[in-house]
């Protein structure tokens, strides 16, 4: 089995690899160590002068990446949790994501931004949390998740050697340990890849010679694991047939294959791991209403966790998170 | 052309007279066209410190980078800037430097960079530094703070990064006492040298407004920065004559009038003969007002090539880029 962790160390080796120009900075990044979550190992053995183990400064080195960019380097930040992103933010909303623009298109800033994100291991309110919604929206940023089904490797490969703006790659810490392609014990799933001319590719899965699906369910990262779970249990335990869309770039979002398959199933569903309240799935339903034909009618739902900060205690924790359980009862409520 | 003095051999008054009286001619235009309302927005004009800009810009290199904050029509001018694509900008013309999407906080040509947000560009002109050490191109950076920069907090990230990686950048405080109109006093605390020291960054403070003096200290900093590839920094203490922005002065005109005395343009006067001065003066005057003349008859930008812009900057695809 290799894991999606693997998959995003090998494209962090090949990156480096294949452009010198390529520099990573974060904390704690340096072998033996190898980063919090371990997609840095090896390459401060490998790639000793351009792997720079920074001090507690997540500002500092995302302000620092957007130089590097501008004088014609590709850097890569690492920014140890997700919550310390809004360290980051006034370097990315006022200075990385600005300077194309405002100056006129006369620059680029070719900069990645790598954080681990997300819940479901018990590190309670400040560790946990999705902060992605944040940055959904914002111009000249691109916001992008891997997924197990969507090559990560080939993605943050692109992101990292081909994109030519900020970029923010989300990184759920349980789909590190997720395996790379459509989950093993389920042969009869059918992944059917999007647009592949997109740097940013997305997949349309559900289950090969299943009566017509009745449902449309939207997600991204690593969600798309337990709606693929429940989409199981929906098709084996109920007879409902489900569409699974999962996409790998959240903002600028291109809706297109959700609204294709919308319009077949004639009912929507999004889930996030992060809170609902005016987030990627509200953006989706959105988008969804403002695309349907006059007077016709949307059946949707938006799926995330508690608007609450994450607790630390398991079933604490698992009861504000959205679970396999919640993505199954939604879906009866919608087309049960 | 190249405006640039490259070493002390050139440290001639005349030319120094010249680049001050640029800016601060440009600057009292820039103020008198606001008043007129022929500029619209905001801009903050640096009349006054025009010689830590002249000083310390003349002795770079073109090939250096500046990076300038909210008061930056000094350094850009000084840096070679267009004084046309300046003016435009200000006046929100497609010349404009920044193609009017800027304004005057948002200016760039190559070697040189701006934005009005305190103490952010601090990090990025010390990662602009570490690139140009990368790229062993001899190539240093100047960023220009002030004052009121000292109460951001990511600049003294960047200080501890800047000294603990050996990153060829070169901090320029001009201290002119006020944080937009919050006296020294009542947001400063401390010393400013001793907080590049306390990062083992050498500093040189200046009380002066003698750009001379600014600009042999200059020499030899920047000097130290390109052979040993260290941070160094320069402590200017200055004064501004013109109000933070346009119409909002509530300093005491008792306070800016003993300024006045120390005005570098009067300060460098008595090195340059009458005729020296009042050559320098008729081409500035020239140069300013043939810059503000053209900016007014050229064209508005057009928001049709906003949409254009904004298709690409959506970037579905994002394969094309190389530098």
């Amino acid at each position: 089995m290799r894991t999606v962790l693997q998959a995003l160390n090998e494209a962090m080796h090949e990156a480096m690899d294949r452009d010198e120009r390529v520099v990573f900075l974060g904390e704690d990044i340096l072998d033996p160590y190898g980063g919090a979550f371990k997609v840095s190992k090896g390459l401060s053995t490998r790639f000793p002068g351009r792997v720079l183990t920074t001090p507690i400064s997540e500002a500092a080195i995302t302000g620092i990446a957007a130089g590097l960019a501008l004088r014609g380097m590709r850097p890569v930040v690492e920014i140890m949790f997700g919550d310390f992103l809004s360290l980051a933010f006034d370097q990315l909303l006022n200075h990385a994501c600005k300077y194309r623009w405002m100056y006129n298109d006369q620059v680029r800033v070719p900069m990645v931004v790598r954080t681990p994100m997300g819940g479901r291991r018990g590190y309670g309110p400040t560790h946990s949390q999705s902060t992605e919604k944040h940055f959904l929206g914002v111009p000249g940023l691109r916001v992008v998740a891997p997924n197990a089904l969507c090559d990560p490797k080939q993605l943050l490969l692109d992101t990292i050697l081909s994109g030519d703006g900020p970029t923010l790659f989300v990184e759920h810490k349980l789909l590190y340990l997720s395996s790379v392609g459509k989950p093993p014990n389920r042969p009869v799933l059918e992944v059917i890849p999007g647009d592949p001319s997109s740097l940013y590719p997305s997949v349309l899965v559900r289950i090969a010679g299943a009566p017509a699906a009745r449902l449309t369910i939207a997600t991204f990262g690593y969600m798309a694991d337990l709606v693929l779970d429940a989409a199981w249990r929906l098709a084996v335990e109920q007879e409902v047939f489900v569409e699974v869309v999962v996409t790998t770039r959240l903002s600028p979002l291109d809706a297109t294959p959700i609204l294709g398959s919308l319009e077949r199933t004639g009912h929507l569903l999004t889930v996030e791991e992060g809170t609902v309240a005016l987030g990627w799935g509200s953006e989706v339903l959105s988008l969804a209403t403002e695309s349907a034909p006059r007077r016709s009618t949307i059946v949707a739902r938006r799926l995330g966790a508690w608007n609450v900060p994450i607790p630390s205690s398991r079933p604490l924790e698992n009861a504000v998170l959205p679970s396999i359980q919640d993505i199954f009862d939604v879906a009866m409520e919608l087309v049960g | 052309m190249d405006r640039i003095l490259k070493s002390t051999c050139d440290l001639i008054p005349a030319e120094l007279m010249q680049e001050m009286l640029r800016i601060r001619l440009f600057e009292e235009s820039t103020l008198h066209e606001f008043s007129k309302g022929r500029l619209s927005g905001t801009t903050h004009t640096c009349i006054g410190q025009e010689a830590s800009a002249v000083g310390v810009v003349s002795a770079l290199r073109r090939s250096d980078v500046v990076f300038s904050n909210h008061r930056g029509h000094g350094h850009y001018l000084a840096h070679g800037g267009s004084m046309h694509g300046l003016a435009a900008e200000l006046m929100g013309r497609r010349t404009g430097v920044s193609g009017g999407r800027g304004g005057s906080q948002h200016l760039h040509f190559p070697g040189f960079y701006s934005n009005g947000v305190q103490g952010g560009i601090v990090p990025c002109a010390v990662g602009m530094a570490l690139a140009e050490k990368y790229k062993k191109s001899q190539a240093i950076v100047a960023v220009f703070l002030g004052d009121g920069t000292f109460g951001e907090g990511v600049v003294y990230e960047s200080f501890n990064i800047a000294s603990l990686w050996r990153i060829p950048v070169l901090f320029v405080v001009e201290n002119n006492r006020y944080a937009q109109t919050t006296p020294l006093l009542s947001h400063f605390s401390g010393d400013f040298s001793l907080r590049f020291k306390a990062f083992r960054i050498d500093v040189e403070e200046l009380d002066t407004n003698d750009v001379t003096i600014i600009r042999e200290a200059a020499d030899s900093i920047t000097a130290s920065v390109r052979e040993t590839c260290e941070p160094r920094a320069m402590v200017l203490h200055t004064y501004r004559f013109s109000p933070h922005s346009k119409g909002d002065e509530v300093r005491d005109l008792a306070e800016i009038e003993h300024y006045r005395q120390f005005d570098p343009i009067i300060l460098l006067r008595s090195r340059l003969s009458d005729e020296e001065y009042d050559l320098a003066l008729s081409t500035a005057r020239d140069e300013v007002s043939r810059a503000f003349g053209q900016a007014e008859l050229d064209a508005w930008p057009d928001p049709a090539d906003l949409l254009k812009a904004r298709e690409e900057l959506l970037n579905v695809c994002g394969r094309s880029f190389r530098h």
